[in-house]
């Protein structure tokens, strides 16, 4: 099953040689039944339960909506001025972005090195390969992605509680002064325990994707590197993570959207946004405003807000690669 | 085996346990199993505290149950319901998958295999669901499900997830079929199938490998689900399980039974550390092929 190679046809690329066009000729009632059932049944539910609410939010973000009131009036950009001349949603943008730059780079840094370390870090003499017992690593690290992020936030709001795992570990090796250490209720360290949370939760998994990319890698590139006189290191620094360049875009992309969203994570271990809001985010913000307060109107700016960053944030990933070298297709 | 040759060079055999390679190994294999540890002890203390009394875990976090008992499972399961959010989930996440695959699978046939005016920009409207955040539909997709009766059903959450989960079967799936070869599709035109039949025994078939990583990831990704349901499933009747688990999890800081909130988590956990075990290679190659194409 592993053996499955994906193929990599590109969108547009060869369609002529193989698809077929469907003219007006043959409209038989096998054809048109065909055509009902496999593209337009499918496209229709897509387009109501997906496209069609994207398209209102925008809408909604313009009126004065609080839901469940008959009418709606057009207020233009009434919305948007509140929610960004309201301490608490720039506090939630705040913390949305510093996840958005600390989560990725934290996340994909660790993955990168385990990967290495499991593919290409074994000895330097004899054949490339990996630290021995490595797919044991892998294994383990990789199953925290099974788990259902809610349960992984509820695990560790008890990990966190004072009379919790954690402080019992640091009483036990000697600290005796986080006895009753609230990491979650503290702001010093609220943000810090909650992003070692998603951290711990991922790694895994984008450490199983970069391992999957290196082995695509030739060993004759390694091979030749290394008769050149590179370490291990240099090798890693030079010749890796350059030809890894695309996976790590599209990781670093992934890791971004998930950033921005985090409104699992948050829910188990801070729902109420954390001491002193240090760690709500835009989506908990988004969620509070629509189903607490029941001002629809507002969440859908508040959601539009979000859509707008995460399409910024896309396109500085897309720009940056670009600009230094690497290649403009994503994830083909 | 030319490989082995270039880099066993007699330089090499003689300091082929260098102290250099024996510290990096030693480093690397340190950090390695540091992590693991960080990884596996959160997850075995769940499963230890999911034996113990509320008082107990409260005592100490870390000594053994006093007395090996089932009791919090039991209350687990009934008194907060996860037996009834199991089943739900089984059917919401099953009936999602099987709707998804099926149109994902009919969906992306027909994008890469037939040419007709729109197919691109219905190509690329796919595209764009995939980059959107679900929070920016959320809102209006509470009213779409209510104007069409579905709100906080069963059946509501069926089409929502698999709505979501069609644009990357289909760009997943697009590959797939576009790979396939022409000539034995038309062979079977040849042999009198009509389009249904050539899809269903030919094409699909042939395709087998690529579903099957498909409906792993959205298994996975399914299971695990958690803003669709608490915003468009208000009744604890119809509760999924990572959503009852998020409820109990509030409650439980009141009334505190964290013994039975423990046991749910452990509860939550089997069948997919169950699953995960058995399918553990082909998930981490679907992950690593659904994530590189």
């Amino acid at each position: 099953m592993t053996a499955v190679v994906p193929p990599t046809t590109a969108p547009g690329g060869g369609r002529g040689s193989t698809a077929r066009r469907f003219g007006r000729r043959d409209l038989t009632f096998d054809k048109i039944s065909f055509m009902l059932v496999f593209l337009v049944l499918p496209v229709v539910g897509y387009v109501l339960f997906v496209v069609w609410p994207f398209i209102q939010a925008f809408y909604y973000s313009l009126t004065d909506w609080s839901g469940f009131t008959p009418g709606m009036n057009f207020v233009g950009f009434v919305n948007y001025g509140k929610i960004l001349s309201d301490n608490i949603f720039l506090t939630a943008m705040r913390n949305s972005v510093t996840l958005l730059f600390v989560l990725p780079v934290v996340t994909l840094v660790i993955s990168l090195v385990f990967a290495t370390l499991v593919t290409i870090g074994g000895p330097s003499q004899g054949p490339i390969r990996g630290l021995r017992n490595s797919s044991l690593y892998r294994v383990v690290s990789f199953f925290p992605y099974v788990i259902p992020a809610i349960v992984i936030g509820i695990i560790w709001s008890q990990v966190y509680t004072p009379g919790g795992l954690l402080n019992g570990v640091l009483t036990g090796v000697g600290l005796t002064q986080f006895q009753s250490f609230a990491w979650l209720g503290d702001p010093r360290t609220a943000m810090v325990a909650t992003i070692f949370v998603i951290v711990w939760s991922l790694v895994g998994f984008y450490m199983v994707l970069f391992i999957a990319a290196i082995k695509g890698i030739p060993a004759e590139v390694f091979e030749a590197a290394r008769i050149d006189g590179a370490g291990r290191l240099r090798t890693a620094v030079t010749i890796t993570i350059p030809l890894l360049r695309d996976n790590i875009q599209t990781a670093y992309i992934y890791m971004g959207i998930l950033a921005l969203d985090a409104f699992v994570y948050m829910s188990a271990l801070n729902p109420g946004g954390g001491p002193n809001n240090t760690t709500l985010v835009m989506s908990q913000q988004l969620f509070t405003t629509a189903f607490t307060k029941g001002q629809f109107g507002v969440a859908c700016a508040m959601g539009v807000v979000l859509a707008v960053i995460t399409l910024v944030f896309a396109t500085i990933v897309f720009l940056v690669n670009r600009l230094t070298g690497g290649s403009n297709e994503v994830a083909e | 085996m030319s490989t082995v040759k270039l880099a066993g060079t007699a330089a090499s055999r003689r300091r082929s346990t260098s102290t250099g390679d024996r510290v990096v190994g030693g480093v690397s294999h340190t950090v390695l199993t540091l992590w693991s540890i960080v990884v596996v002890v959160p997850l075995l203390w769940t499963v230890m505290s999911s034996f113990k009394t509320s008082k107990e875990i409260f005592a100490s976090p870390f000594s053994l149950p006093t007395r090996f008992s089932f009791d919090n499972y039991v209350n687990a399961w009934t008194t907060a319901g996860i037996g009834s959010f199991l089943l739900n989930t089984i059917f919401v996440v099953f009936g999602a998958l099987i709707v998804t695959m099926l149109f994902g699978s009919m969906c992306a046939y027909v994008l890469a295999r037939f040419q007709f005016p729109g197919s691109r920009a219905i190509y690329y409207l796919m595209l764009a669901g995939l980059t959107f955040p679900i929070f920016l539909a959320i809102v209006p997709l509470f009213f779409v499900l209510r104007s069409i009766g579905l709100l906080n059903t069963l059946p509501g959450l069926i089409l929502t997830y698999a709505a979501f989960a069609l644009p990357f079967t289909v760009f997943f799936l697009f590959s797939f079929f576009k790979s396939l070869s022409n000539s034995i599709a038309e062979a079977a035109a040849l042999d009198g199938a009509g389009e249904w039949r050539t899809f269903f025994q030919v094409m699909l078939p042939m395709a087998r490998p690529g579903l099957a990583t498909v409906a792993i990831l959205n298994f996975v990704g399914l299971w695990n689900q958690f803003l669709l349901p608490v915003a468009l499933n208000s009744d604890p009747k119809n509760y999924v399980l990572t959503q009852g688990m998020a409820t109990f999890a509030s409650q439980a800081g009141y009334s505190v039974d964290f013994g039975a909130l423990f046991a749910g988590v452990v509860i939550t956990i089997i069948p997919v550390f169950i699953v995960y075990l058995i399918f553990q290679r082909q998930l981490q190659g679907s992950v690593s092929q659904g994530t590189n194409k």
